[in-house]
C-alpha cells in the first residue's frame, strides 16, 4: 500500500508542477522567453489567498478568487512593464531581467509580510477518500489537485485549438512576424499568455500551500525551478509535454524521497533531467531540431 | 525628417487628391480617385548606407503594378517599409490617402496592406484553413468568453468563420487541403495558400514578393491567371515583385524599376522593355556603348 500511497502523493505533487509548467511552456512558446519570475507568481497567489482567507476571513472560494485575478493582472503588469520594453532585445538582456523580477517580487513580499513562515489555511476539507479497507488514504486536497489539474489540461487545449485568440497565439508562436503582418496583434496576444500563465500560478499556489502548508516569501523559487525543469523535460513549448514532465517530476521526487532517501531527492529530480536531454535535447515530446541549411 | 505633405483632412468617402507625383502611371479607369498607396520620396538607411532613396511611387485602386530589379536591389526593402516592418527614415507612406506613419505592422494589416513573403511564411502546423482563419482574424469578432463557454453566439460566429474561410479556400480550387497541415502541401500550392491568407484579411493592396518563384510554366499561368481574378472579384490592387520578366511585362499596367535603391524607370511594359537604362542595370554596359 506504501507503493500507491506514494503513487497517489507523486501524481498530486505532479498535477502542481505540471499547472505551473503550463506557464513556463506558454510564455516561451509564444514570447520565447524563459519567464523565471513564474515562480513567485506562485508565492504571490498564496500570500493573496491566505490574507482573504485569514485577515478578511472571507471564504476558500473568495480566497480563489481573489488570488487569481491578483496574479492575472500581476503578470499582465509585469510583463508591460518588465519585458514589453525588451521585445528586440536579446534574449539574455530579457532572461536577466526576468531574475530581476523574481528578486523583486521576493523582497516585496519580504517586505509586506515578513520572514516569518505562515502556516497556510485548510481550503477544503469533504473527509478523505479511504480504499482497500482504510490501508490507502487519499486527501480530499490530493483528489481537488488532480481534478484541477484534469479540468485546466482540457480547458486549455479547447482553447488553444478551438478558439480564435488561441489560433492566434499558436501563429504567434510559429512566426510571430508573419502573424503580426496578417494583421494579429503581438501584444495583445502575449498580454493574454501572461495573463492565463499567471492566473494558472495562482491556482497551483493554492494547491501547492494546500498540500504543504508553510508559506514563505522562497515558496516559489524550489517549485519553480522544479515546473521549469518540468516544462523542459517535456519539451518546452508544448502543452501535453507541460503535463508528461510535470507527472514525472512529481512522481520521481515523491518515490526518491520514499525509498532513497529526502536530501537526495531534488538530486534526482536533476538527474532525471540531465539523462532525458542527453537522449531527447528538445524534451520528450518537442519537435526535433531541424538545422536550417 | 523631410517635410510631411499637406493633405486636406477628409471623412468618409475620400475626395479628391492634392498633387499627385506628375510621372504616375495609373491606370485610366482609376484616373480621378485617391490611389491607394502612394510613396513620396521614401528612404530608409541602414548604418549610413542607403538601401532605398527617393523612391515615388503611386498605385492606383483596380491598378496591377510591378516592381522590378536586380537582386539586391532593395525590393523586399520596399515591402517591409510599405507594411511598417522597417521604420523610414525619410518620406511619405500615404495608404488611401492616409499617413501610415507610426502604426505597427499589424495596424498597416488591417488599414488595408497585405502581404505574401519571397521565402514562403505559412503556419506549418496550423491546418491549411486554420491559417486562412489567421487572415480573418480581424473580421469575425468573437469573445473568449463566448468561445470557452461553447453559447450559441460562438457556433455561429466558428460557423461564419468556417465558411467564409472555405469560400477563399475554394475560390483557389484549395477547399479540398482544408484540412491538411500547411507545412505538408506541395510547393505551388504553399505560394497559394499564402495568397489566400493575404488576401483572407480582406486587402486595399495586395503585396506579392515574388510568387512565381519556383513554379513551373503551367503554374505560372494559373499564377497569372488568379493575379487576374483577385484583381475582378476583388476590385482591389496588386503589388508584385517578380523576376519572371514574361509573367511582369504580360499582367502589369505600370512597371517601376529599382536598381541600388533607386528607380532608375517607371512606365508601361512597353516603355520599360525598350528602356535602354533597364537593359543596361539587367544586362550590363554593352561594350562600344558610352
Amino acid at each position: 500500500m506504501g507503493f500507491l500511497a506514494n503513487l497517489v502523493n507523486g501524481v498530486s505533487l505532479g498535477s502542481v508542477y505540471a499547472i505551473i509548467a503550463l506557464g513556463y511552456t506558454m510564455v516561451y512558446g509564444i514570447a520565447k522567453m524563459l519567464n523565471f519570475a513564474h515562480g513567485d507568481v506562485i508565492m504571490v497567489g498564496g500570500y493573496l489567498c491566505y490574507c482573504t482567507l485569514v485577515y478578511l476571513g472571507l471564504s476558500p472560494i473568495i480566497g480563489l478568487v481573489v488570488c487569481v485575478a491578483g496574479c492575472t493582472v500581476l503578470g499582465v503588469v509585469v510583463e508591460r512593464l518588465a519585458y514589453k520594453p525588451l521585445r528586440d532585445a536579446p534574449s539574455l538582456d530579457v532572461l536577466i531581467t526576468a531574475i530581476g523580477v523574481s528578486y523583486f517580487l521576493q523582497n516585496a513580499a519580504l517586505l509586506i509580510w515578513g520572514s516569518d513562515p505562515k502556516s497556510f489555511p485548510q481550503m477544503v476539507d469533504f473527509g478523505s477518500l479511504r480504499l482497500f479497507g482504510g490501508q490507502l488514504i487519499i486527501s480530499s486536497t490530493a483528489i481537488v489537485t488532480v481534478l484541477a489539474n484534469i479540468v485546466i489540461m482540457v480547458g486549455l487545449t479547447l482553447f488553444i485549438n478551438k478558439t480564435k485568440m488561441g489560433k492566434a497565439m499558436r501563429a504567434c508562436s510559429e512566426d510571430r512576424g508573419a502573424a503580426q503582418l496578417m494583421g494579429i496583434n503581438v501584444n495583445s496576444t502575449i498580454s493574454l499568455t501572461f495573463a492565463i500563465g499567471s492566473g494558472l500560478a495562482a491556482i497551483a499556489g493554492v494547491l501547492l500551500c494546500s498540500s504543504y502548508p508553510t508559506l514563505m516569501p522562497t515558496t516559489g523559487a524550489m517549485p519553480g525551478i522544479k515546473a521549469f525543469t518540468a516544462a523542459v523535460v517535456g519539451g518546452i513549448g508544448s502543452i501535453p509535454g507541460a503535463l508528461l514532465g510535470g507527472l514525472m517530476l512529481g512522481v520521481v521526487e515523491i518515490f526518491a524521497k520514499a525509498y532513497i532517501g529526502t536530501q537526495f531527492s531534488d538530486a534526482i529530480v536533476f538527474a532525471v533531467l540531465i539523462v532525458v536531454l542527453l537522449v531527447r535535447p528538445t524534451g520528450l515530446l518537442g519537435k526535433p531540431m531541424t538545422e536550417k541549411v | 525628417m523631410s517635410a510631411r505633405f499637406h493633405l486636406p483632412s477628409f471623412k468618409g468617402e475620400p475626395t479628391k487628391m492634392v498633387d499627385m507625383p506628375s510621372d504616375a502611371i495609373i491606370p485610366e479607369r482609376d484616373l480621378g480617385k485617391v490611389p491607394v498607396l502612394e510613396c513620396r520620396h521614401l528612404g530608409i538607411d541602414f548604418g549610413g548606407l542607403s538601401a532605398v532613396d527617393d523612391f515615388n511611387v503611386a498605385i492606383g485602386r483596380t491598378e496591377i503594378a510591378g516592381l522590378i530589379g536586380p537582386n539586391g536591389a532593395g525590393k523586399t526593402t520596399v515591402f517591409n517599409l510599405l507594411t511598417n516592418v522597417y521604420q523610414p527614415t525619410r518620406g511619405t507612406i500615404l495608404l488611401d490617402g492616409k499617413d501610415t506613419a507610426g502604426m505597427s505592422p499589424d495596424q498597416v494589416n488591417r488599414a488595408g496592406i497585405a502581404r505574401t513573403f519571397q521565402n514562403i511564411r505559412l503556419f506549418d502546423t496550423l491546418t491549411v484553413e486554420e491559417n486562412v482563419m489567421i487572415g480573418l482574424h480581424n473580421e469575425v469578432r468573437e469573445g473568449m468568453w463566448s468561445s470557452m463557454l461553447r453559447l450559441p453566439t460562438h457556433f455561429s460566429a466558428e460557423r461564419r468563420f468556417h465558411e467564409r474561410a472555405l469560400e477563399l479556400l475554394d475560390f483557389f480550387g484549395m477547399a479540398d487541403f482544408a484540412d491538411m497541415p500547411a507545412g505538408s502541401l506541395p510547393y505551388g500550392a504553399q505560394r497559394r495558400l499564402e495568397i489566400v491568407r493575404a488576401l483572407a484579411t480582406n486587402p486595399k493592396l495586395l503585396l506579392l514578393d515574388e510568387p512565381a518563384a519556383g513554379m513551373n510554366p503551367a503554374e505560372t499561368a494559373e499564377l497569372t491567371e488568379n493575379i487576374h481574378r483577385i484583381r475582378e472579384e476583388f476590385e482591389i490592387a496588386v503589388l508584385l515583385i517578380e523576376h519572371d520578366m514574361s509573367l511582369v511585362m504580360e499582367i502589369c499596367e505600370g512597371i517601376a524599376v529599382l536598381n541600388y535603391g533607386r528607380i532608375i524607370a517607371k512606365g508601361t511594359p512597353e516603355e520599360i522593355q525598350s528602356n535602354p537604362e533597364v537593359i543596361e542595370a539587367y544586362l550590363g554596359k554593352q561594350e562600344g556603348d558610352e
